[in-house]
């Protein structure tokens, strides 16, 4: 449900580059951690919907989830986990913190060379 | 052609975030940003809340809702400040939304600020909002499988309301493992601190309040 307004700010970026290279862009790569929730399929359409009309319109969507980090508070090792039942790989114990997700990134945009 | 760009897409709301945050932290005001379904029970809670602590602990709020003020009207009734904020149709509370809200509260008053939140328990937790800490509240009627099946909100909160527990006695047919919950939550996050509670009467408020009480006095004292 807030991809909508993920795709209005990914849109004005991708605009934005647009304009400084005045060229058309073809597609474009993101990446975000998964807690973000981005559902794919939702913000390619709402980005779809929102470019039509306009030199983004029929762009291209990547989306690169980036896997949630945790820390051992046992032992201070650093993994990778889903947020399911999470224990540490080195020692064990299920006491760890979330780290920040990783942010919202827009990564390179292909525009079409004339 | 290929261009690396490498923007932040949300850094407006991270920058606002971050802002909100330190505007609470110099001020030593608690701020709990309060994420749950619809209908689990925040406002009732608010208010019982704001009712118990009367002349201990001064509270106002921030009411996020799609449309309408009926929640800021049932605050209002309180006498508690509060400031509503209409997302219209967005499902959640953005920071630059909370920093206009924390202007017209008379934040110098208070001891603590509760942000009630879209009903969702999907993107309000993707959302930064400067609180100090977030709070999931979650009524038995919804079912015990929550944790598991939403596990951003329960990991990341620093409590865990488990509201309307008048009904497994009251009616008796409501499906709902209380062991399995807590389970579910305290492997996802092991420090969540879990109040079971009845906004309807009252049941579980004088330990939840108690914990507000300790938590709001802990980060005047620091």
């Amino acid at each position: 449900m807030h991809e909508m307004m993920v795709a209005q700010s990914l849109l004005a970026a991708i605009s934005a580059e647009a304009a400084k290279h005045n060229a058309k862009p073809l597609a474009a790569r993101i990446s975000c951690g998964k807690l973000y929730a981005i559902n794919d399929e939702a913000l390619c359409f709402a980005l779809e919907a929102l470019a039509k009309d306009t030199r983004c319109e029929g762009i291209k969507l990547e989306i690169e989830h980036k896997p949630i980090q945790a820390a051992c508070k046992s032992c201070t090792e650093i993994f990778e986990c889903e947020l399911s039942p999470v224990t540490c790989p080195r020692c064990g114990s299920d006491d760890f913190s979330l780290l920040p997700d990783p942010p919202l990134l827009l990564e390179e945009i292909e525009f079409l060379t004339e | 052609m290929k261009v690396n760009v490498g923007k932040k897409i949300l850094s407006a709301n991270e920058e606002y975030a971050f802002r909100n945050s330190q505007f609470l932290t110099e001020r030593k005001k608690l701020c709990l940003n309060m994420i749950s379904s619809p209908g689990s029970g925040k406002t009732t809670i608010l208010a019982r809340t704001i009712s118990e602590l009367k002349g201990k602990i001064k509270i106002g709020v921030i009411e996020g809702d799609i449309q309408t003020d009926i929640d800021a009207e049932r605050i209002r009734a309180t006498e508690a400040p509060v400031v509503q904020i209409n997302t219209n149709g967005a499902c959640h509370l953005s920071a630059a939304q909370v920093s206009r809200a924390l202007e017209t509260l008379p934040v110098g008053d208070l001891d603590l600020i509760f942000i009630e939140n879209v009903g969702n328990l999907v993107c309000p937790s993707a959302f930064e909002l400067g609180e100090t800490n977030k709070i999931v509240v979650l009524s038995v009627a919804e079912g015990d499988d929550k944790p598991a099946k939403y596990p951003a909100i329960f990991a990341k909160s620093k409590v865990l309301l488990i509201n309307k527990i008048d009904l497994l006695e009251a009616v008796g047919q409501v499906d709902f493992d209380i062991e399995r919950v807590k389970a579910d939550a305290r492997k996802l996050n092991r420090a969540i601190e879990i109040f079971l509670i009845s906004a309807r009467t009252g049941a579980g408020f004088a330990e939840w309040c108690g914990w507000l009480a300790e938590s709001v006095r802990s980060l005047q004292e620091a």
